[in-house]
């Protein structure tokens, strides 16, 4: 979210040449960071989180929902210190770049990228098939292609991103609010209060299929609960008052998603028996259909093509954010840095990205693509909770101005670096040659970081906070 | 003592469009191909049943009737059944991921502390008055 002046025009041969710096609009309140943060994430309630259902059972599932629960309780806590005293463009990426080093903010950015890629992509691969699905289940006439509708998803969002971030984000706003709206509808109709009539836990529920181990298999895609949460940073630069709206829209989206989260199990757990649960692709639209209510079915098919649009809308927005930052720090060609004359959007790296997005989101499984985006935010989250270790030694708090002190500290990184290392047990159990394929990556991208891509970024340029020198250096 | 400024080089449009190409080229054969080739995921083992029943499937009348609900006969239902995650594993082979991990990670630290430090050393250094208090 950039609010970008004019640049140079493309391959700007040095910052210090350019004649504009880039700046961005601050434009944006509490309730759009909250809608930003919500509005990627909350698809998760809608698909993805019963893939935990198949790893380890329902009830290993909703273990796995809390646990993750915690886990991005103390991200948020984390997040909303560091970004409301780094609120810098690229989010955790600006963040690593002042606390930890060049490296790891080049792997941070790639990160942020590569999580919210594929969850683009997963979104638009739900798209198709939710149509698809519908058309059917309406008895529509003919063969609807699912492959065109993922497609015309990410060309469409994307060209809305290319037109400009404040009506995108405001667009986003809405459409989570109905999406949100459609979870609450469907536990209203499945009478939450009288279990037995609509709901039937009491016979669809079997323990634990897998044992314990079940519970920390299902801990990998209990991610999806609420991955992407971390997505409000990458506003720091465009929202009025950091200090106070990122907190604040970061800590009540991540209460909004534990409530929604909560819900979303009750319902699919009560609905479905859990083999199905487990590898369906639109669970919440099939809940709906369960009831039996056609008026109920189409409010779901909204509200999941809307929570999916929304979330793919904030992803670009993102991932194009982050690798725009990178472009701009050199990390990546400085060509990726441009900025449209007359959008004042980076529209080069919100184009760069729609080919790859396409041919994953056409070719490859839906639990792929996930789990390619939980292991990238995965790898993000251990790297926050080093990262704050290190700002609060770096900077006690009596050094610089914070807008938000998150409380005991050390505790929560220590807890979050626990559940990070559970969860990539998690995923190594059924997913390990992914888990194996993407570090394979990201040391790759690291090496060539280190040995080539290095030379073009200045030094101390990259440090553009106005705090003293960190301590112990 | 100050330290002279780095002055990176200047890169060249082609050089700025192989670097593009090599980051696609990267995400494509580490992360798609695998995919494509079948390589990742797969942790699954899939049990067979001829002529199944909702009984022989262990669905009791409750799941049976969402079955039906959801368009599933047991014939159908039972390749979904049938179909369970394979947690054996081998200890080597965590280990090893564990140890590409922490080495990942140790390895990305210690490098970047390495450059951080030019960072700051530039930054600090070559500045009248670097060092005063500021704030966020």
């Amino acid at each position: 979210m950039v609010d970008i002046s004019n640049t140079p025009g493309a391959l700007a041969p040095s910052p210090a040449a350019a004649p504009k710096r880039v700046a961005l609009k601050r434009v944006l309140g509490p309730a759009h960071v909250w809608g930003l943060g919500v509005g990627i994430v909350l698809v998760g309630e809608f698909m993805g989180w019963n893939f935990a259902v198949g790893k380890g059972g329902a009830i290993a599932a909703l273990t796995a929902c809390w646990l993750a629960g915690i886990l991005y309780t103390c991200v948020a806590m984390i997040d909303s210190e560091v970004t409301s005293t780094v609120a810098a463009a690229g989010g955790q990426y600006a963040q690593a770049k002042h606390i930890i080093g060049p490296l790891a903010a080049f792997n941070v950015g790639l990160y942020l990228v590569m999580a919210y890629t594929m969850l683009e992509v997963s979104n638009a691969i739900v798209t198709g098939d939710l149509i698809q699905a519908f058309a059917a289940n309406m008895g529509l006439e003919g063969e609807v292609d699912k492959r065109a509708y993922m497609v015309l998803t990410i060309v469409f969002l994307s060209w809305l991103n290319y037109r400009g971030v404040l009506a995108t984000l405001t667009i986003n706003y809405i459409i989570t609010a109905i999406a949100f709206a459609a979870i609450i509808a469907l536990f209203v109709a499945v009478n939450p209060l009288t279990p037995g009539t609509v709901v039937m836990h009491d016979q669809l529920l079997t323990g634990l299929p897998y044992g314990g181990l079940g519970i920390l298999a299902a801990m990998h895609f209990g991610l999806w609960f609420y991955l992407g949460i971390e997505g409000t940073t990458q506003a720091a630069e465009e929202v009025r008052s950091p200090a106070r709206s990122l907190p604040l829209g970061t800590l009540t989206g991540i209460m909004t998603l534990l409530i929604a989260a909560t819900i979303t199990w009750y319902i699919g757990a009560g609905l479905m028996p859990w083999e199905y649960l487990g590898q369906a692709i639109t669970p919440l639209y099939d809940a709906a259909r369960l009831t039996g209510s056609k008026p109920l079915e189409v409010f779901l098919f909204v509200g999941t093509l809307f929570a999916t649009l929304a979330s793919a809308n904030g992803c670009i927005n993102d991932a194009s954010r982050a690798w725009f930052a990178m472009g701009r720090d050199r990390y990546m060609p400085v060509w990726f840095g441009g900025v449209h004359p007359t959008y004042r959007t980076p529209f080069r790296s919100i184009v760069f990205f729609v080919p790859i997005a396409i041919l994953f989101a056409i070719s490859t499984p839906l639990d792929q693509t996930i789990t390619l985006s939980i292991l990238s935010g995965l790898l993000g989250y251990t790297i926050m909770a080093i990262g704050v270790i290190i700002f609060r030694r770096k900077w006690p708090l009596d050094s610089i101005a914070r807008g938000y002190i998150h409380p005991l500290h050390p505790l929560p990184a220590i807890l979050l670096l626990t559940l990070c290392a559970i969860t990539y047990v998690a995923v190594f159990l059924g997913y390990g040659t992914q888990l194996l394929a993407m570090m394979v990556f990201y040391i790759v991208a690291s090496a060539w970081f280190v040995l080539h891509r290095y030379k073009y970024c200045r030094r101390g340029e990259q440090f553009t906070m106005p705090w003293p020198k960190p301590r112990g250096y | 003592m100050s330290k002279a400024p780095y002055e990176p080089p200047t890169q060249s449009v082609i050089g700025q469009i192989v670097d593009a190409v090599l980051m696609l080229a990267l995400v494509l054969v580490t992360l798609y191909l695998p995919l494509l080739l079948g390589l990742a995921g797969g942790g699954t083992t899939t049990k067979t049943f001829d002529n199944p029943t909702w009984e022989a499937l262990g669905q009791n009348a409750a799941m049976a009737g969402q079955w039906e609900k959801l368009g599933f006969a047991p014939a159908q239902a039972a390749e979904i059944i049938g179909k369970r995650f394979d947690y054996e594993f081998s200890w080597v082979a965590l280990a090893i991921t564990g140890v590409v991990i922490i080495g990942y990670f140790v390895g990305m630290l210690r490098w970047s502390d390495k450059e951080y430090r030019d960072v700051i050393a530039e930054h600090f250094d070559d500045r009248p008055g670097a060092g005063r208090s500021g704030g966020a």
